[in-house]
């Protein structure tokens, strides 16, 4: 690896998105705190992108933090760890945020538990060693990126080692690593950068090398200066380049953040591998660091409860599978003012009432919404003003394909590219109308994916 | 949308939270309406007004005041009809009536304003069911109506009255004066807009001032007076170059007439108009080329309003063509 001077690139960005109001201050200045160890944790078979992993224990097997319970149901896939101690108990179903039934494997938390500042240790703190990355074998990585049961925790939860995997068909060139967050309120990518930056650029390293890729680079927009300092000192002499990116939603997806930092167009309907790239969040990088430096699955993850209709806003290490009611009730509670409770940000979030489901891996936050930040006017007609347009990041036309998805003309949408949408919401926050724009949209990919089969 | 109360840790006594559940987004610029949208037109239109005002004084408050009251009114009655909830509050009969008012002579009579409003806000907008859903202009199809059925109201000597007392009135309007004298009215008169008109159309000042603010304001796509004003510069510029001896150059032309009226005001009323910022520049080609090709070559020395109802009727074609290229479509 070139032992070249930590570079840093200005002020890409992309054409188009919007700038809703950023919100971080609840929650930014507010370090990392360990939830206490719940009673009862509950891990959905299916919380990733692909097949449904597979239960490898039964009701009444007692677990310890870390062992496996259940495998990945194939390539695509990913198993899953027991975040505490216990007990496992019999297989029940719930109701994830995204509306999907999911089966799931509950544990009751039972004897001794990792908990407080070791548990923190464990997971991001101490030391992060550089040294012999460089020397590690490939496929190794991959493999334990693989057993650790590690996805994407930015939100798509994609099987991570399913990326890094070497293809000498689609070589990867560049890894980029995505520090933007550029959901409003959310703030645990930005915490984990501040905390332990040094895992970050671990996880980094060794994706790199798995993937064979030269470059890597770290992006992160520029409302976040102090974590594009921790970086920069964490990545010297590394070779790792940081990117400071103009803040403008949405930022964070990863087709706008190559975009915006190596200028390539990821092909319509494409994946960031079809250009030689492969994009991971920092907080897969640091879980990334934490599985292969020090062979721990992914048992745990960074969420920020944070909003206005929160008492006591935090962001918080919490065990995968842990209730949302376990996180709120830590936070204080709602506040009388909370009008709505939205798994992740409030852009691509899903608005939930069942606070009893567990959190999944891809979990970012839960953002508390009030009555004034969702106010919303009654629709009215659109009268072609073309802000959408302005606004759509993937240069569509919204309002030409959600008004012909709600006249269910499957060709007129498909002729405005309607699959190249990715619901990032930039068209319906910013509709003098109120129309509900990605609603509609969603409605019509459903048609057109249903005319497909026939 | 689904209702749960939640009875979480909350003191007892206290109000418990009523949570709703809805697609995402979960914010909205809440900032930016319709109605807003609608404001600042009227905004953009206040300093057009102000000289309409000083100008043609008592002519221009009656007409105004006439097309706004009969706009209105026939915005209420037309929603009425239809069982609707009064639309007034968005503003948009407000800014036709407005409209409207500048695009006609002052000294018109009154029947002629009322039955444009009425055609404007009944043929031009409430038949195609109303806001947004209008294919034409609504104040030029107002306009064109009361033009072709009065014809001699709004022909060349509808702008006149010798025997006024408001100056601008006794005179030939500039576009007319050329055609029939050859006399070229001086660019300070057309800039400042001391000279007869259609209410609105005298002062490119007043238009460039509300335009240019309507344009910040992206209440107003600003591609659309761009190629409006790119147009009449290139074939103004053509026509001057074989016709060199003609006084009336490019400048009279795009501060002459309503050029600039219509580009700022009547082209860009978005519900008629392209939706892509290319569409949108394509469509101001074409008001301007029409609206030259109409000076230049037909008995009509104003031509915006015919330009800007054929530009409305391509519309729909026009967003056909500038479907744009999606990022990483080939």
């Amino acid at each position: 690896m070139a032992a070249t001077q930590t570079q840093t690139l200005k002020n890409g960005t992309f054409p188009h998105g919007v700038h809703p109001p950023e919100h971080k201050e609840f929650s930014e200045d507010i370090p990392i705190e360990v939830v206490p160890t719940p009673s009862k944790v509950m891990l959905p078979l299916l919380q990733h992108v692909g097949a449904p992993s597979v239960p490898v224990v039964k009701a009444k097997d007692v677990v310890a933090l870390g062992d496996m319970i259940s495998k990945g149901g194939g390539f695509v896939s990913a198993p899953l760890h027991a975040p505490i101690a216990g007990k496992v108990l019999k297989t029940a179903v719930s109701t994830l945020p995204n509306a999907r039934h999911v089966q799931v494997i509950p544990i009751k938390a039972d004897g001794e538990q990792l908990e407080g500042q070791a548990l923190f240790d464990d997971v991001l703190g101490g030391e992060w060693s550089y040294e012999g990355i460089d020397q590690r074998d490939p496929q190794e990585i991959t493999d334990t990126i693989a057993a650790c049961g590690i996805v994407g925790l930015g939100g798509a939860a994609f099987p991570t080692h399913v990326k890094y995997t070497r293809n000498d068909e689609k070589p990867v060139d560049t890894v980029l690593i995505n520090g933007c967050e550029c959901e409003p309120f959310l703030t645990p990518d930005y915490r984990v950068m501040l905390e332990a930056p040094r895992a970050v650029v671990a996880g980094a390293l060794l994706v790199a090398r798995a993937a064979g890729a030269e470059t890597i680079i770290i992006g992160v927009e520029n409302n976040k200066p102090r974590a594009v300092e921790v970086l920069k000192q964490a990545a010297a002499g590394t070779g790792v380049q940081i990117a400071v990116l103009k803040t403008k939603y949405p930022q964070g997806s990863e087709k706008q953040l190559i975009t915006a930092v190596l200028k390539r167009e990821t092909p319509l309907g494409g994946l960031p591998l079809d250009v030689g790239v492969a994009v991971s969040n920092v907080g897969t990088a640091a879980a990334i660091a934490r599985a292969v430096l020090r062979g721990k699955p992914l048992t745990h993850r960074v969420v920020s409860v944070t909003g206005a209709g929160i008492r006591e806003p935090k962001n918080l290490l919490a065990p995968i599978g842990i209730s949302y009611q376990e996180l709120v009730d830590f936070c204080g509670g709602l506040n009388a003012s909370a009008a709505r409770i939205v798994s992740g940000g409030p852009m691509m979030g899903f608005a939930f009432a069942n606070l009893d489901a567990p959190i999944t891996k891809g979990t970012s936050g839960v953002t508390v919404l009030t009555a004034k930040d969702v106010r919303k006017a009654e629709e009215t007609a659109c009268i072609r003003c073309g802000r959408c347009v302005d606004a759509c990041p993937m240069g569509l036309v919204p309002t030409k394909i959600a008004l012909a998805s709600r006249a269910q003309d499957v060709d007129l949408t498909q002729r405005y590219h309607i699959m190249g949408c990715f619901e990032c919401g930039c068209c319906t926050y910013i509709c003098p109308a109120s129309i509900p724009l990605v609603q509609l949209i969603r409605t019509g990919k459903a048609q057109v994916i249903a005319s497909q089969r026939k | 949308m689904t209702e749960k109360t939640f009875d979480t840790v909350s003191d007892p006594g206290m109000e418990t939270p009523v949570i709703h559940v809805s697609p995402s987004p979960h914010l909205a610029d809440q900032a930016l309406t319709t109605q807003r949208i609608m404001l600042d037109v009227v905004i953009g239109l206040l300093p057009v007004v102000g000289m309409a005002l000083y100008v043609f004084r008592l002519y221009a408050v009656k007409q105004l005041a006439i097309c706004i009251v009969s706009c209105l009114a026939a915005e209420a009655l037309f929603a009425r009809m239809r069982g609707r909830a009064l639309p007034l509050k968005d503003f948009s009969a407000l800014v036709t009536g407005i409209i409207l008012a500048l695009s006609l002579p002052g000294p018109a009579p009154w029947y002629v304003g009322v039955i444009a409003s009425f055609v404007a806000i009944g043929i031009g907008k409430a038949i195609f069911g109303g806001i947004g859903m209008n294919i034409f202009n609504p104040a030029m199809v107002g306009r064109a109506f009361v033009m072709i059925a009065f014809a001699s109201a709004l022909a060349a000597s509808g702008y006149q009255d010798v025997n006024s007392s408001v100056d601008a009135v006794t005179q030939a309007t500039p576009l007319d004066t050329f055609k029939q004298t050859g006399a070229v009215a001086p660019l300070s008169a057309l800039f400042f807009g001391l000279t007869n008109g259609s209410l609105g159309e005298t002062s490119a000042l007043a238009c460039l001032i509300g335009g240019i603010y309507l344009c910040i304001r992206r209440s107003a796509s600003w591609e659309i007076p761009a190629g409006v004003i790119t147009a009449a510069v290139v074939l103004g510029g053509i026509t001057n170059l074989v016709d060199m001896d003609s006084g009336w150059t490019v400048l009279h032309h795009l501060f002459g007439g309503s050029l600039l009226f219509g580009a700022f005001f009547i082209a860009t009323d978005p519900c008629s108009s392209p939706l892509t910022p290319r569409g949108k520049f394509i469509f101001g080609l074409g008001v301007g080329g029409f609206v030259m090709l109409l000076r230049l070559f037909s008995g009509y020395p104003a031509g915006v309003m015919f330009a800007v109802l054929l530009m409305n009727s391509l519309t729909p074609l026009i967003n056909r063509w500038t479907i744009p290229r999606p990022l990483g479509a080939q």
